[in-house]
């Protein structure tokens, strides 16, 4: 605890990038950073360089997820090694991140962005979800308690994906402090104008956050409730892998409120009830995600916990 | 209406339910493979009981866009279906719906002639706000109509409404075009790629009244006249779009979104621009609005359709008997020339 009493320090975050089309069909990312390369002055701030980049933009053409693989997956240390022959018989998506390591990074040095936002949808009903891969990255943390006290009483919740096996290797990844933004529900090619609007103003609160930052204010220590991903729970499938039910009417929707054991979970095609047999009350999430179908998840588990960030100041 | 009213109509031995016309509309696709599985389950007992076989084609019409979970490979299958696309010349690069639509027509017609199934029933999700909604060519066409009032009647909690695309026998172009009356059924909101288990079952209780209405029919039932309300699309209208990308430049305003069938008057909100502008309906009619935001009409240049309402009287029909069946037989005629 005693930790938590000295304040952290964190060099000045000056460069900042906007990602928007990681995946090329989640909407809001894309308008919103095409709107933002034409006329970039509603992101601007003092002494920040806030980038805005369409990470895929042959998916964004096609209004597809992906072209070969699934950039948000392709990060990975073996494929932005320097040793990995760049060459035709590379995935697009893999080129792509080797590119964007190039730009943004290299992940891990001390060259790397300083902030990267990477803008999703999803068609779970997530409401404004901010996605944090380190418990330990207090700079993150201060941020999502500003940006959660900023939208209140609107909803701004926040994923902490750092489970060994669940965590993945997102295009934001290659940042100092990486964070994901996820609005949802929205259909995959779909805009909405209140998702859309949603997500701006959570960027406008980020950036406002990062600008009194760098401008040397001192943020106290805080607390930020997290949702901290548990487990991956797929469809129910038959010998031949076809899905034989669906998420059940009294879970559909329902991400965030709590699931206990014996509630419902799935109904299959012919209208019987699976329950959810875990040993304690979890909070689901990503429930009914479009993506994920082919990914074998049909809503991830999730614990509510309370994480304790040290106060911060630009060093 | 009086008995001696009643119109007497050709009996409906034949039935497809298609699922699947486009990839990813999921409702459809799990409908009918579930239905294929009771299907074999009770063709194993039939044979096992020597009872007659069920008259119900199933079909998955579009299976590559299916395994990609996409709308379509090559090209829209639900546009492949006028009589000029199917009886011309065919290349050897012609797009994979295309040779499908020729699968299909053969299968499920041909189209125009006396050997084309009786009813086609084309299963659809959209992510427009909906509800359940029949599709057709005609706004007389009694069996199609009849079968609406019945699940209508049957089903009195879901939001249903029947839809009428004005375009000639000539023109039609879509997959329930084939059969000698059809319609597609449509039902939102769902994303696509997703099945949402309350439009799923929605769909699959449609599915069973219309089945159980062909089997009244066929067994001498006589349906009530009444009327029905029907919307006939009069126009679309498109997104703003930025004169040299074509990109769109606003979204569909936060008051028209999700508000499909809400009488849209002259002066009421359409978009919404990026830069917080609203853009007003121009027209002078009040009209009403569907298809608000449907993903896959962003392409076709639809961000909403609008249409006019009015009521159709329908009379009451029943099957007709042998002898009234004869003259059908001679030559193929529609009800719809009486």
């Amino acid at each position: 605890m005693s930790s938590y009493n000295n304040t952290a320090r964190f060099s000045e975050a000056r460069r900042v990038a906007i990602f928007g089309g990681t995946h090329g069909n989640e909407m809001s990312g894309v308008t919103l950073v095409n709107l933002w390369t034409k006329n970039g002055a509603e992101i601007q701030r003092k002494a920040v360089e806030a980038v805005p980049f369409i990470t895929n933009p042959k998916a964004v053409e096609k209004c597809t997820r992906y072209v070969d693989t699934d950039l948000n997956r392709a990060f990975t240390p073996e494929n932005l090694s320097s040793n990995r022959m760049s060459g035709n018989n590379l995935p697009y998506e893999v080129l792509r991140a080797q590119e964007i390591n190039r730009i943004f990074g290299p992940k891990g040095s001390p060259e790397a962005y300083d902030v990267i936002f990477d803008l999703h949808n999803t068609t779970s009903n997530m409401g404004c979800t901010l996605i944090l891969e380190s418990s330990k990255d207090y700079f993150n943390l201060q941020m999502m308690n500003y940006i959660k006290k900023a939208m209140a009483p609107a909803s701004c919740l926040v994923l902490l994906n750092e489970h060994p096996l669940l965590k993945y290797s997102t295009s934001r990844s290659v940042a100092k402090h990486p964070v994901g933004l996820e609005v949802g529900p929205q259909p995959q090619g779909v805009l909405r104008s209140n998702i859309f609007e949603a997500m701006r103003v959570i960027l406008k609160h980020a950036l406002d956050f990062i600008e009194l930052f760098n401008e040397g204010v001192e943020f106290p220590p805080c607390t930020v409730e997290v949702f901290r991903v548990l487990e991956r729970i797929d469809y129910p499938r038959d010998a031949n892998g076809n899905i034989i039910a669906m998420v059940h009417p009294n879970l559909q929707d329902c991400d965030w409120e709590p699931l206990n054991p014996g509630d419902p979970m799935f109904q299959t095609f012919d209208g019987k009830t699976i329950h959810y047999q875990g040993s304690g009350t979890v909070y689901p999430t990503f429930i009914n995600e479009a993506a994920y179908y082919e990914k074998q998840q049909a809503f991830i588990t999730t614990r509510r916990e309370t994480l304790v960030a040290s106060a911060i100041k630009k060093a | 209406m009086e008995v001696d009213q009643v119109v007497p109509l050709p009996r409906l031995p034949r039935v497809a339910v298609c699922g699947g016309t486009h990839g990813n509309e999921l409702s459809g696709v799990y409908l009918v493979r579930e239905l294929l599985k009771l299907q074999r389950e009770v063709m194993k007992k039939e044979q096992e009981e020597d009872l007659k076989p069920a008259s119900v084609l199933l079909v998955l019409s579009n299976p590559r866009a299916m395994q990609q979970c996409r709308r379509y490979v090559d090209t829209d299958l639900n546009r492949c279906f006028t009589h000029a696309t199917l009886n011309g010349p065919l290349s050897d690069m012609a797009p994979y719906e295309i040779i499908r639509s020729r699968e299909l027509n053969a299968l499920l017609g041909p189209k125009g002639s006396p050997a084309a199934v009786d009813l086609v029933c084309d299963l659809h999700n959209t992510t427009a706000n909906m509800g359940l909604c029949f599709i057709a060519y005609s706004d007389c066409d009694w069996i199609c109509l009849h079968i609406f009032r019945h699940l209508q009647r049957e089903m009195p909690d879901t939001p249903m409404r029947f839809l009428h695309f004005d375009v000639s026998n000539k023109e039609s172009y879509s997959l329930d075009s084939v059969g000698k009356h059809g319609f597609a059924m449509e039902i939102g909101p769902q994303p696509h790629g997703v099945v949402r288990s309350n439009i799923y079952t929605a769909m699959k209780v449609g599915v069973q009244h219309m089945l159980d209405w062909v089997r009244l029919f066929n067994s001498g039932n006589v349906f009530e006249g009444g009327f029905v309300d029907v919307f006939t699309m009069v126009k679309h209208i498109d997104y703003p779009r930025d004169s040299e990308t074509r990109n769109i430049t606003a979204a569909i305003h936060p008051c028209l979104q999700d508000r499909d069938f809400c009488l849209l008057h002259p002066e009421d909100p359409l978009f919404q621009t990026f830069s917080g502008e609203t853009v007003r309906y121009k027209g002078t009619e009040p009209l009403y609005p569907f298809f608000i935001n449907e993903c896959a009409y962003y392409e076709k240049g639809i961000a909403l359709s609008l249409a006019r309402k009015r009521r159709v009287t329908i009379p009451a029909i029943r099957v007709q008997t042998e002898q009234e069946q004869q003259p059908n037989e001679q030559g193929f005629a529609s009800e719809e020339e009486e």
